[in-house]
């Protein structure tokens, strides 16, 4: 049973991320959901979009401006009070872990909100899981360009044959007890010194 | 990416060869100058020679901190005082008693205005000094009632934190100059590392902040530097080492270590013949990312406080350790508890006070150094001359100028 009718407010300097996770709460039946990835002033535009549900980026400092929110003063419409009671530890702790945090208007029941920080944290979780393949993949490329150029270097500078520069590299690398890749790059900058 | 430390740990046991895992502290910081002591125990061996091996997390907001530290994540960290205070009033969030028992600075923070209020506090023959906060607030109240009869929008200030020094200096400092903080300016929170930004695009006046962001605004040429922490309110606590309750109490001799690494870091950060090494250290990438020159100047006190201006000293901007200033007074935070209920954010005074008295534990402080106060604490005395006396904390707030009009009512939140 899902309340289409709650507006959700996504604050998050990723707009990749923030997009994955709106698809994943319409998908989910949550059709309010706004999306702000610039923290300018940022508690107008919260006043003014009015949420029930607030998250956030556990990386954005402007998660203190939020905390205002708990403030008495006349610019308040109605206070926000974080999504935290003492039984909520395990919950905290994955939100926390996911890198996001969230805050509730004051009386939203509890249950009503669970299945949204679930689906925040498993669709962060995610996100963290493909930025860390991507850096993985990122930086294998940059490996393998770096070993073609030592190739290179050794082909011309010894004149051998291809697999014969690789071979090459592989030998140094054991013997120095080095990866393969940190070779090249010596062979690489030596080049560069050298002219 | 969230940090969820595990790859420091795993790091960590790599490399290895430290002190055991049961002596290792993961303790959070934001980075601001008055962090110091921790960054030094860790650098300068202060911790090492306690048997203690500080893995320091970088945060980006008070909010995590304070979360991070009730939920374990963080055995101790670096904390706003009136911080401590408001997780034991419970006041709308995580309820876990945190104590301090060590002040890591006091003073520290500034007041800066952007050019063009500095300008108008100067028209009219405004004293502005930092020497003076009385004529300095007489002559921004000034300035801010000529806005008012020409029917300007209010002025916007910004401060770091709801529960912070930053907001109770700022507005005590208004009120005392007859300025109501919550009708006749927009107080609003700004993170530091924005403060410099919201001041050059408009969105704010002037704010009042930790170093080193003021002393930047300046060097930005779109700040004025026109109050201090020291001189609002001297020798008052501004930064504390948090830790959990509970952990204090598990935890004794392992507090006791981490109290007497900070008591001799925080010795060596007071030294001025250590300022220049300690200007490099904070300003590493990894830790505050700023010029040393600019961090220099808040630990030397010699402050610039326009653009291109002559160096004016502020004496006891930042003090790190002198004249006791790591014992944490009871005395000082029942101040902060007054504050809280002058300005609506707690509501009954005997819980603010009970909750002040187990916030600030000189006892943990003293046992583990096996000294006392080196004279007693019994109040503050902030530049009004209007003592706070700790014995009577309401008769205290009872005296206080109040603004005209409703007070706000207190969040039950």
């Amino acid at each position: 049973m899902v309340d289409t009718n709650l507006t959700i407010l996504v604050i998050d300097e990723n707009p990749v991320r923030s997009a994955i996770l709106e698809d994943g709460l319409r998908e989910a039946g949550y059709t309010n959901v706004v999306r702000l990835d610039t923290t300018q002033e940022l508690l107008r535009r919260v006043f003014a979009i009015d949420p029930d549900v607030i998250l956030i980026d556990l990386a954005n400092p402007s998660r203190d401006v939020l905390e205002q929110m708990f403030q008495v003063s006349r610019t308040v419409k109605r206070p926000v009070a974080m999504f935290v009671d003492q039984s909520d530890t395990a919950m905290i702790e994955a939100s926390v872990d996911a890198g996001v945090s969230a805050y509730i208007v004051d009386g939203l029941r509890k249950e009503r909100v669970k299945p949204i920080l679930d689906m925040t944290v498993s669709r962060f979780n995610a996100f963290d899981r493909l930025a860390r393949e991507l850096e993985a993949a990122r930086t294998e490329l940059a490996e393998r360009k770096v070993i073609e150029r030592a190739k290179g270097i050794l082909m011309k500078n010894r004149g051998i044959a291809e697999e014969e520069a690789y071979a090459l590299l592989r030998k140094t690398a054991m013997n120095e007890k080095k990866k393969l890749v940190e070779i090249a790059q010596s062979v690489v900058t030596a080049a560069q010194l050298l002219g | 990416m969230p940090n969820t430390g595990l790859e420091r740990e795993a790091a960590a046991a790599l490399i290895g060869g430290g002190p055991t895992a049961g002596d290792r502290l993961r303790v959070g910081f934001i980075p601001l100058v008055d962090c110091a002591p921790l960054l030094v125990a860790h650098e300068r061996g202060f911790a090492a020679a306690e048997g203690l091996d500080l893995d320091l997390v970088r945060e980006t907001s008070w909010a995590n901190i304070r979360d991070r530290i009730v939920l374990g994540h963080f055995d101790a960290a670096h904390m706003l005082a009136p911080m401590t205070i408001a997780a034991n009033l419970a006041l709308g969030h995580l309820k876990a008693p945190v104590v301090t028992p060590f002040v890591l600075n006091l003073g520290g923070n500034a007041v800066a205005v952007s050019t063009a209020v500095h300008t108008r506090m100067r028209e009219g023959g405004g004293a502005v000094s930092l020497a003076d906060p009385a004529a300095t607030g007489a002559a921004l109240a000034r300035a801010i009632r000529a806005g008012a009869a020409r029917g300007e929008a209010p002025l916007t200030l910004a401060m770091v934190y709801p529960f912070s020094g930053q907001n109770y200096e700022l507005r005590h400092w208004l009120a005392a100059a007859g300025v109501d903080p919550d009708r006749d300016v927009r107080l609003v929170v700004v993170p530091p590392p924005f403060m410099v930004d919201a001041l050059t695009a408009g969105q704010v006046d002037g704010f009042c902040v930790g170093a080193p962001w003021p002393s930047l605004s300046v060097d930005a040429g779109v700040g004025c530097l026109v109050a201090t922490k020291s001189a609002i309110l001297p020798k008052s606590p501004e930064k504390v080492v948090g830790v959990r309750e509970s952990w204090a109490e598990r935890h004794p001799d392992r507090l006791a270590r981490l109290v007497r690494a900070l008591d001799r870091a925080a010795a060596w950060c007071d030294d001025p013949a250590n300022h220049e090494d300690l200007a490099a250290i904070l300003a590493r990438p990894g830790y505050l990312g700023v010029p040393a020159e600019i961090v220099m100047r808040s630990l030397s006190g010699l402050l610039r406080t326009e653009q291109g201006g002559a160096a004016v000293h502020a004496p006891d901007y930042i003090i790190f350790h002198r004249g006791g200033a790591n014992r944490p007074e009871a005395a000082h935070a029942l101040w902060l508890a007054t504050q809280m209920l002058r300005w609506g954010q707690a509501a009954d005074p005997d819980a603010a006070y009970a909750a002040a008295r187990r916030s600030f534990r000189a006892d943990l402080y003293d046992a583990a150094l096996g000294r006392g106060a080196a004279e007693p604490v019994t109040g503050l005395t902030p530049f009004d001359g209007l003592r706070f006396d700790a014995a009577d904390p309401a008769a205290y707030l009872a005296a206080l100028p109040r603004p005209p009009g409703p007070a706000a009512a207190p969040g039950d939140d």
